[in-house]
């Protein structure tokens, strides 16, 4: 049975009394740093900050409607080697989901951290996100999270949160150490701080906070936000099919690529170190893109789109969360996370493998069985 | 008209495959010559890019063809193969590319009638399929 305290709200508001718990956290909770989404000085966005001094986390907004990087990458660069110390990571459910998959590509480790998830509401676009906080960060999260939580809804003035969170099914962290959940909770009164595992259950212990419970109306909140996603994203599945169902589709679809491979960098699953697309196998001999041309009569350049796209696809679509970076990130709005979402739910049904799930199921291409997909080989052995 | 000839890439096992097709050679069988053979080391070695980038380029259909699984001469090539395959024909036919376009068999080094009448099976049903769509179409 998982412990549950709360935090208090009351009239000091949502972000304070967030900042407060992590303050506590941070003196408290036996961790040497945290790393929280923070409010940068310089300018008015949000960006994963690694924190020592508990006088500093009057920046920390980990509610911003806005994740500028799957911050899974960072927790892989915290922890592919020892640290020698012991962080707390506030992450989004997608965000851990890739730890997830990291941990299973040795590129990433749990044993020096503490994982924090909060339940996600989703969040806008990079460029969205500006617009929506204008000048003010934490009235703008204040309003976001008022806005969703009663049930007015996460559209603003022609703006929406991304298609990758409107399509998300996970909104609730799973495989976390402690939970911060604010789905069905009485959040002008306090947030719901539950711990589930022995770790978890340690560091709660520690912190001495009020007990709670459960609220009744949480499970219903859940499930009904699951459902408005699978419903969102099931259409995403049939609309990006029927966009992409032959070579010429696809070739339109990604049309505006232009090799400039930001969704590869910013996507927190794609795991080679050198990727092959930036080898010398594609600097090609200048006499090649004339044979090319000569063959079919006209050829675009830069080459190698759709060769790119489909190939990531081939190696990475069975480890994508579907955090929509991808889509992010790219400078011509094409729908990669669309594509990528589509097709993985393919490739990961025919592993019976879902990305972020557990680091106890094996990734689909690092292993085999002897009696398996005979049927590739007409049933021959 | 004249009838379509498909060309089909195939990437055979030097060990088993690849022997199997030598055999076929010196044992004077005949098979239709649109297979363009292109020897591995291993099953193992083939990189899905390399089906997709046959495909991309016009080739009708790609073969990978190796050891009988428990015979690879590197212990699980193959199995490695029958997986990348498997994504392969999940991925691939959501655009447009008939799943009859990628083939994966098991030849051994022995089985040289088995080799030809492979190819001519393979060079049947993809006449019968028609030419890939990227032959003429402006993609890369």
């Amino acid at each position: 049975m998982a412990k549950i305290a709360k935090i208090e709200v009351k009239e000091q508001g949502l972000i304070a009394s967030m900042q407060g718990f992590f303050r506590t956290l941070l003196e408290k909770g036996d961790i040497n740093a945290l790393l929280v989404p923070h409010r940068l000085p310089v300018k008015n966005t949000v960006m994963p900050t690694l924190l020592t001094d508990p006088e500093k986390i009057n920046g920390a907004d980990p509610l911003a409607p806005v994740f500028p990087i799957n911050a899974a990458k960072v927790v892989s660069k915290l922890t592919r080697r020892p640290a020698y110390g012991r962080v707390a990571v506030v992450l989004r459910p997608c965000e851990i989901r890739a730890v997830v998959e990291l941990v299973k590509l040795k590129q990433a480790r749990t044993e020096e951290v503490v994982l924090v998830g909060l339940d996600c509401l989703g969040a806008y676009g990079n460029v969205d996100y500006l617009r929506f906080a204008g000048e003010n960060g934490n009235g703008s999260t204040q309003k976001y999270f008022q806005n969703v939580l009663s049930g007015k809804g996460t559209a603003w003035e022609g703006i929406d949160i991304s298609p990758a969170c409107k399509a998300c099914e996970h909104p609730i962290p799973e495989n976390v150490d402690l939970l911060i959940g604010l789905l069905g909770v009485d959040t002008n009164d306090h947030i719901l701080l539950k711990a589930n595992t022995p770790k978890g259950e340690s560091i709660l212990d520690k912190l001495r906070l009020p007990g709670a419970k459960e609220p009744e109306a949480r499970k219903r909140a859940v499930d009904a936000l699951i459902a408005e996603r699978s419903a969102y994203r099931d259409q995403m599945f049939q609309e990006t099919s029927e966009a992409t169902a032959d070579i010429e589709k696809l070739t339109s679809y990604l049309s505006d690529c232009i090799n400039c491979y930001n969704c590869r960098v910013a996507c927190p699953v794609c795991y080679c170190k050198e990727c092959v697309f930036v080898t010398d196998v594609f600097d090609h001999e200048p006499s090649q893109y004339l044979q090319w041309a000569k063959r079919k009569g006209a050829i675009k350049l830069p080459t190698d789109t759709v060769f790119y796209h489909i190939t990531r696809l081939a190696h990475m679509s069975t480890a994508c969360i579907g955090c929509g970076q991808c889509s992010n990130a790219c400078p011509n709005h094409i729908p990669v996370m669309e594509i990528f979402r589509t097709i993985a739910s393919y490739t990961q049904k025919a592993f019976d493998y879902e990305a972020g799930r557990s680091v106890d199921d094996e990734p689909p291409l690092s292993v085999f069985r002897e009696d398996e997909f005979k049927e590739l080989t007409g049933g021959k052995h | 008209m004249e009838e379509f000839q498909p060309t089909i890439i195939a990437f055979v096992c030097n060990w088993c495959t690849y022997t199997a097709a030598d055999l076929a050679g010196t044992s004077r069988l005949s098979y239709p010559p649109n297979v363009r053979l292109i020897r591995m080391m291993c099953t193992g070695m083939v990189d899905p890019k390399y089906v997709i980038k046959a495909l991309l380029e016009g080739a009708d259909a790609v073969l990978i063809s190796g050891c009988h699984p428990g015979d690879c001469h590197y212990i699980n090539g193959n199995y490695k193969a029958r997986r990348r395959v498997k994504l392969l024909k999940e991925i691939l036919p959501r655009f447009g590319f008939e799943e009859g376009r990628v083939k994966l068999t098991w030849i051994g080094a022995s089985e040289g009638v088995d080799f030809a009448a492979t190819i001519k099976e393979m060079v049947s049903e993809i006449k019968g399929l028609g030419p890939n769509q990227t032959r003429e179409k402006m993609v890369i």
